[in-house]
């Protein structure tokens, strides 16, 4: 998946802001398919080891993205404690298939971003490319 | 009444792959049980056996939490959309 600079560097941000707990939100792209927006949306799980989007800040984003001509791509969060790689109960909560699913893995000695395919319980990992663009 | 329901990529094999779907109703409960009508495995994602929705469901009417409002009573002018949203969740377990 490609990524501008801001949106990778926003969602790095929110997930160390939001640690211990994990942070998480979406990604919206633009019709080049370039996730160019971190949109951080409330955890209500309040957890370390979980996570579930605050239903408002996922159809506010969901509309402000489609007002703005663009679409939700991907969801992240954060593994504060553990390395990025999906759980098991990211895949079994994984609901789009045409999403990415990124994990920030905050375990090591600095953030490891890594993305992921979860389509029918099937993990593929993609690579993430930051595109620096003005 | 007629409102347009937007079904979440999760349950759209339960309405043979339509990402929106017409439904009669004067209430947001009436418009998915109408759903559910037409398409019965909607139905039964959407709501538990006692007609209450499923917890992991939320509702959206013209963008607003039908929690919020009058649940599963709230009305729904003509036109007005609905948006099933489910959980999106996960983590580190």
């Amino acid at each position: 998946m490609e990524i501008t600079r801001q949106a990778y560097d926003d969602l790095v941000a929110h997930c160390i802001a939001a640690a211990p707990e994990e942070g998480c939100g979406l990604l919206e792209a633009g019709p080049d398919g370039v996730a160019m927006r971190a949109r951080p949306i409330g955890n209500v799980d309040a957890s370390p080891v979980s996570y579930t989007l605050d239903p408002a800040g996922h159809v506010r984003a969901l509309y402000d993205a489609e007002a703005a001509g663009r679409h939700l791509s991907a969801v992240f969060h954060s593994h504060p404690q553990g390395p990025p790689v999906p759980s098991p109960s990211d895949v079994a909560g994984a609901l789009e298939p045409e999403w990415a699913h990124v994990i920030v893995g905050l375990g090591g000695e600095a953030p490891e971003v890594r993305a992921f395919r979860i389509e029918g319980g099937a993990v593929t990992e993609e690579a993430v490319v930051v595109v620096e663009r003005v | 009444m007629t409102a347009t329901v937007r079904i979440p990529t999760i349950l759209r094999p339960a309405v043979g792959g339509d990402a929106e779907v017409e439904a009669a109703g004067s209430t947001v409960g009436e418009a998915l049980r109408a759903v559910g009508d037409a398409h019965p495995p909607f139905a039964s994602l959407v709501f538990e056996r006692d007609g209450s929705l499923k917890r992991y469901l939320a509702v959206f009417v013209d963008g607003r939490d039908a929690r919020h409002l009058r649940g599963l009573d709230t009305p729904v002018g003509p036109g007005a959309e609905i948006l099933v949203l489910p959980a999106a969740s996960g983590g580190a377990g």
